[in-house]
């Protein structure tokens, strides 16, 4: 976001950040395979830690863009779906936010896995043009093949100082 | 299931990268190969193996979508994300760029040759399918820009001996499209998908016309003929079939053998599908079954599948993993 264009949403609501995972026996034991679970899609969203909604350098687990609860993953049918709040019913950065997410899991898991990324229902006026437009592999594939985009798209998953 | 789908062969197409589309040569000694890394490849057989003929990668800026033989088999035209359409020709096994069609504003989805070779459809996400016309000194002019759909088109298809045209798109419908006082217009809207219809295939007679969509159903559509339906028109088309309940997520391709008649299907649950007729049902309201299926046909979305145009059976299928696959279709039925 430019520095002096006015913000859409100037005071979003700011929520408590989950702690750090706790490991359990098996996860600290090198010799088991442990499964892609919730947490762990969660985690990748928010490594790192200000990858962040264009508008506000807080991260999108603070502005509750995305929540654990709302992340849901089978290891074994090798699926994800994650649903993301925008923090305003008429975010203009929906489809920009949604497409970083599906980005960074794009990138972070094996290629095995179907990723499904959706506005939480009820939470945005163009909820569902934006979730076909994130559902269509062509024009994904297509606009990451866009220099400019893809650059505000990498921008969206950079590290931003603390 | 008696019927079986075997694997033949696998070949590392567009490694790294995605193969989106594989044609067929109309003569079948070779497939055409297009993906993300920018290429158009060529595979031919060698002995028992299929081998990299030739690599066209100078052509194109951005991705290459699809990819069409002309009926003749002298030329190849490539789709690209680049917003062009490249013509290539072939003089024994090499090929070069014939001319460049531009014009759409973005994205070219699809690239398709009549069955007469002097014509040509492209279509975009600029929501536009233009016709060009070939003369005999291999010269395109465009002679129809046609917007009958409200967003991106993904597809277009010509009928197997008339010169009618039919357009897929993400508004979620099929159009289509004739000649009418020297201007294509579009003549029938197919309304039935509940989301992006991405691909279609005439039956080898024409009477119908199979879709696919991200709804996950494959949809028949049958022209209506005068005397045979009392209320409908000429040229109005029906859906006489839906197959639903058998496709886990979008189904991205759909290939009518002309030999056969089988149907199959590519879908972004990984699986390959062939799906036969029902002999035995009323022709005006067909009925398929699922003749075989390969869950794990490639181990990500498969993309395209293409019958052979002469061997019947042989079956090409693609991936988002860079893969084709050849495979041997055997019906008892």
């Amino acid at each position: 976001m430019s520095g002096g264009a006015r913000l859409e949403n100037a005071n979003p609501l700011i929520f408590q950040r989950t702690g750090e995972r706790l490991l359990t026996a098996s996860e600290e034991d090198e010799d088991v395979a442990d499964p892609i679970d919730d947490r762990e899609i969660f985690d990748i969203l928010l490594t790192p830690n200000y990858s962040y909604d264009p508008e506000h350098p807080l991260s999108l687990e603070e502005l509750n863009v995305v929540e654990q609860v709302r992340v849901k993953v089978n290891d074994e049918e090798s699926t994800v779906s994650v649903e993301f709040t925008p923090t305003i019913p008429h975010c203009s950065m929906a489809t920009l936010i949604g497409l970083s997410v599906k980005v960074k899991l794009l990138r972070s898991l094996p290629a095995r896995f179907k990723i499904d990324v959706h506005i939480t229902p009820g939470t945005h006026v163009s909820e569902d043009a934006v979730n076909k437009q994130l559902a269509d592999k062509e024009r994904v594939a297509a606009a990451l093949e866009n220099s400019q985009l893809l650059e505000v798209v990498n921008q969206c998953l950079s590290t931003r100082p603390a | 299931m008696k019927d079986t789908l075997a694997i033949l062969h696998r070949l590392s197409a567009h490694p790294e990268s995605r193969c989106w589309y594989v044609a067929w040569h109309p003569l079948g000694a070779l497939l055409a190969s297009c993906g993300g890394d920018r290429a158009v490849r060529i595979w031919g057989k060698e002995g028992d193996d299929w081998v990299c003929k030739c690599a066209l990668s100078d052509g194109h800026q951005r991705t290459v979508r699809k990819v069409a033989w002309s009926p003749c088999g002298h030329y190849l035209a490539s789709a690209s994300f680049d917003a062009t359409t490249c013509i290539w020709k072939m003089t024994n096994d090499d090929f070069e760029c014939l001319t460049v069609l531009e014009g759409h504003e973005n994205e070219v989805k699809c690239v398709a040759w009549a069955s007469s070779g002097h014509l040509l459809a492209t279509c975009s996400r600029d929501k536009s399918v233009w016709i060009w016309e070939v003369d005999e000194e291999d010269e395109y002019e465009c002679v129809s820009v046609v917007n009958s759909h409200t967003q991106d088109v993904k597809h277009v298809v010509w009928h197997p001996t008339q010169e009618l045209l039919a357009s897929a798109s993400y508004d979620n419908k099929v159009c289509i499209y004739k000649e009418e006082d020297d201007d294509w217009e579009c003549r029938a809207t197919l309304e039935g998908h509940t989301s992006t219809v991405w691909s279609l295939s005439f039956d080898p007679e024409g009477q119908r016309l199979a879709s696919c969509s991200d709804d996950r159903t494959v949809k028949i559509w049958k022209e209506c003929t005068s005397g045979e339906d009392e209320d409908s028109t000429d040229g109005a088309w029906k859906c006489v079939c839906t197959l639903s309940g058998f496709h886990g997520r979008t189904v991205y391709d759909v290939s009518w053998c002309h030999l056969t008649g089988a149907l199959a299907t590519a879908c972004g649950d990984d699986g390959v599908r062939v799906f036969k007729e029902d002999a035995a049902a009323d022709p005006r309201h067909p009925a398929f079954y699922l003749s075989a299926h390969v869950p794990k046909a490639h181990n990500q979305d498969v993309n395209c599948v293409a019958w052979h145009p002469k061997e019947a059976g042989l079956l090409a299928t693609c991936s988002d993993n860079g893969e084709i696959a050849i495979w041997n279709y055997q019906s008892d039925a």
